[in-house]
């Protein structure tokens, strides 16, 4: 038996949109940084489970990584901050031009760190082949780097969507300021692993 | 605000707004048949191939998740049929050793990764939306997108053993065993990206359950007032999301240093072969949790209905589950007893492996309480739980003896150990699974299991059940070693294996009359009421089987066991809409009315997306550039996912 409905509140007037934490995909977003912090924090503890076993770190006969690109990328990267803090207040603002103004500036900046990357990669002062050390080192700025390619893909579709008539609507603001949100989790995670690949080495 | 809106934009804002007031939604004056033809034009799916492929219906993507565990279930089972006939009598030749490697492994692996995980997800996709008194779950494709990464990754283990080249390392594949150096070929890397397949699957069907359970309760049900099960799955679901991660990237590390020459694992340069273990045993252990507390949640699921009273203290339950949910992460090294760790290591982990039994025995204690207050009933899901009691006890009785290292390190790799683990998750586990699914079959399918099939069942199942694994203890005790293809005669070891092989095919047999019972009772069981149990909670608020839409109307809970205070009529809200898609989405802890989300229609886009990524993983298993090429067709499958369909505006958001 189907019970019978008795009326009480009406939804209707609800709305279709809110930021923050009343959103759904801010919980999924929320959710999806937590399994990327799971992952850099476990690669964090195979990183000194490692460390544990060497008498010096790097190992004797190895050099760390050059500094110069990691901390270009660290300084580029925290830069990117002023244009992502823009672009997050002009979504909730509903200032779409000014969303359609900045990204493509964001998005330029991704492509600059991702060619600062390659030369990281260059001066690491390893191969992933020669050594625990150097796998790991590897890893980490490798797991990094996946993670700048897919949130600069990312970033890419939703600048093409708020071209068109849909970037006016509020949901697609959330979308954009839920990509801001990943963005500032992309730099922030880029400075403990910046620390692990640069200056423990040197410690 | 406004200052940023372009005349023309304003102009269609009013124009969208009055469009808005025209739409129609459920209340008053579109009730009963007129509202439930409207809502199931718009919730059907496309019919045909195509539609069935592109379905985003959290209840047929849950049967497809059950059915197929199912199916691995029955597959794995006959591996361990193949392994009980090779032991029945010492000596034997019928199995080679490589061969009986590939079967354990197989069977531990099949078991674990392609049933007990994905069918407690199964289960929880296709309730939990019922249950809270909703239409669908959080992101729809995903979950779409997670069953088919599963599929795939069973397709993927169990291809590969029919072409002769499965797996052969066990089901937590060691190094360096699985090494580059020892075993080379192709076998370890199918086991380790079967592994990413079934995170990936995993992980996703975790997000999508946390966000449904956090965002989409119907209006009033307070975490307070949550159904039991539904704290079982948030607690499981933010396991996963802490510990898949760690056997995810333990397996892309294997598959480096087997593919591109990395050292993790590699004892020549610096790299420690422990690393793995810890790696893997930090998601291994909750792993077995992951498993378990689903089952508790159909033990007070069944508890609840069949004593008809609510569960005895329910706030010490989730208190339980929750505080088991965070000591399965402090237990991993009591697997890694015997690989010598520091003392301190071993009083650590005894003493939080014995802590672990507290909440566990907690929970117990609260489910004998409920039955002695309450007037229970034992029809065949009931049976079940008390099979689980008795069982799982016996289980984890063994299991805080083992905890401590003097006698671990005796039994390690031992029968005993089998048996252990074997008592905690078919009793723990199985058996409160068969019994969820009898109570659930009529909501699933709209007719009832037959009640004499489900009682012979049982009484087989649950003693066949203790003739194959009690005497493995004492196989164990004798020295018995496991994965281990034969053993010699006459040291006393042929009785408790006969015992065992014999017990083996009872349960076969008893799954089978399951499986005839499931089959038979699809389409000649009485047909099911929407509420056949007498049970309190909203999912039997829907019809059975319940339509696409789920409830005509949102229910409203006044309390913890809504439908025993319901007294004929169920409070509901008004006002979703009727010719899209939605849902209501509350507040994260008081179940107050938030907003009103669109839901994403049938989609092929998953299911390509899935493709994509599966041929990314596969390839990657032969070359690394495929992590490179591969993911440009993984790219634009997911970002046509995204894509709009339709890019103009309409007077309230739909995902098209």
């Amino acid at each position: 038996m189907i019970l019978e409905p008795r009326f009480t509140d009406s939804v209707a007037d609800l709305p279709t949109h809110k930021f923050g934490p009343s959103s759904l995909t801010w919980w999924g977003i929320i959710g999806f940084m937590i399994i990327e912090g799971a992952f850099f924090g476990l690669a964090f503890a195979a990183y000194f489970f490692l460390m544990g076993h060497e008498q010096g770190w790097p190992p004797e006969g190895r050099q760390a990584p050059n500094l110069l690109w990691g901390t270009l990328f660290l300084i580029v990267m925290l830069l990117s901050e002023i244009p992502n803090s823009m672009i997050k207040k002009a979504a909730r603002e509903r200032d779409v031009p000014t969303i359609r103004g900045l990204m493509p500036v964001i998005i330029g900046i991704g492509g600059v760190l991702l060619v600062i990357r390659g030369f990281e990669f260059n001066n690491l002062n390893c191969r992933w082949t020669d050594d625990a050390y150097s796998s790991v080192i590897w890893m980490l700025l490798f797991l990094h780097t996946t993670h700048i390619i897919t949130d600069w893909g990312d970033t890419i579709v939703l600048w093409l969507l708020m071209r068109t008539d849909l970037g006016w609507e509020g949901r697609r603001l959330v979308d954009t300021d839920e990509n801001c949100l990943y963005w500032r989790y992309v730099w922030l995670l880029w400075i403990p692993v910046y620390l692990m690949i640069y200056w423990v080495p040197r410690l | 605000m406004s200052a940023h809106v372009p005349e023309r934009v304003r102009r269609e804002d009013e124009r969208l707004a009055r469009e808005r007031q025209k739409i129609a939604r459920d209340g008053p004056k579109l009730k009963g048949a007129k509202l439930e033809a409207r809502l199931e034009r718009t919730w059907s799916r496309p019919r045909g191939i195509i539609g069935w492929l592109a379905t985003v219906d959290h209840k047929e993507i849950g049967r497809r998740y059950i059915v197929t565990a199912l199916l691995f279930l029955a597959l794995g089972g006959v591996l361990a049929l193949a392994m009980r006939v090779q032991l029945a009598q010492p000596d034997s030749a019928l199995i080679s050793p490589q061969r009986y490697n590939e079967l354990f492994t197989m069977h531990g692996s099949t078991m674990m990764f392609l049933f007990a995980v994905p069918v407690m997800e199964g289960v929880a996709v296709f309730i939990i939306p019922l249950m809270l008194g909703t239409r669908s779950t959080a992101f729809p494709r995903l979950n779409a997108f997670s069953y088919f990464m599963y599929l795939f990754g069973g397709l993927l283990l169990w291809g590969a053993f029919l072409l002769n080249i499965g797996p052969d390392i066990g089901w937590f594949a060691y190094t360096p065993l699985s090494g580059p150096q020892f075993s080379p070929g192709k076998r370890a890397d199918i086991w380790a990206q079967m592994i990413t397949f079934t995170e990936v699957s995993a992980l996703a069907a975790a997000v999508v359950l946390v966000c449904t359970i956090l965002k989409t309760r119907a209006p009033g049900m307070t975490l307070a007032r949550m159904p039991l099960f539904a704290w079982a799955m948030l607690v499981v679901a933010v396991m996963i999301i802490f510990s898949m991660p760690a056997v995810a990237l333990a397996s892309s590390m294997l598959i480096s240093d087997r593919l591109i020459g990395t050292n993790f694992y590699n004892a020549y340069e610096h790299g420690d072969a422990l690393l793995w273990q810890h790696l893997f045993w930090f998601f291994g252990h909750p792993e077995v949790y992951i498993i378990f507390l689903p089952a508790t949640g159909f033990v007070s699921v069944i508890t609840e209905t069949f004593c008809r009273r609510p569960v005895f203290a329910y706030p010490i339950v989730v208190l339980a589950l929750i505080s088991t949910g965070i000591l399965a992460f402090g237990l991993w090294v009591h697997h890694m007893f015997a690989t010598g760790l520091p003392r301190v290591g071993y009083s650590f982990y005894t003493s939080a492996s014995m802590t672990v039994a507290i909440p566990t025995a907690l929970q117990i204690f609260c489910w004998l309480a409920t039955m002695w207050d309450g007037r229970p009933r034992f029809q065949v899901p009931m049976l079940y739980v008390v099979g689980f009691i008795v069982t799982f006890v016996i289980g984890g009785l063994s299991g805080v003896i083992i905890a401590s290292v003097p006698l671990d390190l005796q039994l390690h790799d031992t029968y005993f150990i089998v048996a252990h683990f074997h008592y905690v998750l078919i009793g723990g586990a199985v058996f409160p699974l068969l019994g969820i699914l009898t109570y659930w079959y009529p909501k699933i399918t709209g007719r009832m299991m037959n009640e004499t099939l489900g009682k012979i069942g049982f009484w087989m199942i649950f003693l066949g059940f203790q003739l194959t694994f009690f005497p493995m203890h004492l196989a164990g005790l004798l020295g018995m070693p496991r994965r281990v293809y034969t053993y010699p005669a006459g040291v006393g070891l042929e009785l408790p294996n006969l015992l065992s092989s014999i017990g083996a095919f009872v349960v076969a047999a008893a799954v089978v009359l399951f499986v005839i019972n499931g089959l038979f009772s699809l389409y000649r069981g009485a047909v099911a009421p929407s509420n056949p149990w007498g049970a309190s909670t909203l999912e039997w608020a829907a019809a059975s089987p319940p339509r696409p839409y789920n409830f005509a109307h949102i229910p409203v809970v006044e309390s913890r066991t809504p439908l025993w205070d319901a007294e004929g009529e169920l409070p509901v809200v008004t006002g979703l809409r009727v010719d899209e898609k939605e849902i209501l989405l509350t507040t994260v802890v008081a179940a107050t009315p938030d907003l009103r989300e669109p839901v994403p229609g049938a989609s092929l886009w998953p299911l390509i997306a899935a493709i994509a990524v599966g041929v990314l993983f596969v390839s990657s298993i032969f070359s690394p550039w495929a992590v490179v090429f591969g993911a440009i067709p993984a790219a634009i499958a997911t970002a046509a996912w995204f894509w709009p369909k339709e890019l103009k505006r309409h007077p309230e958001p739909v995902i098209s």
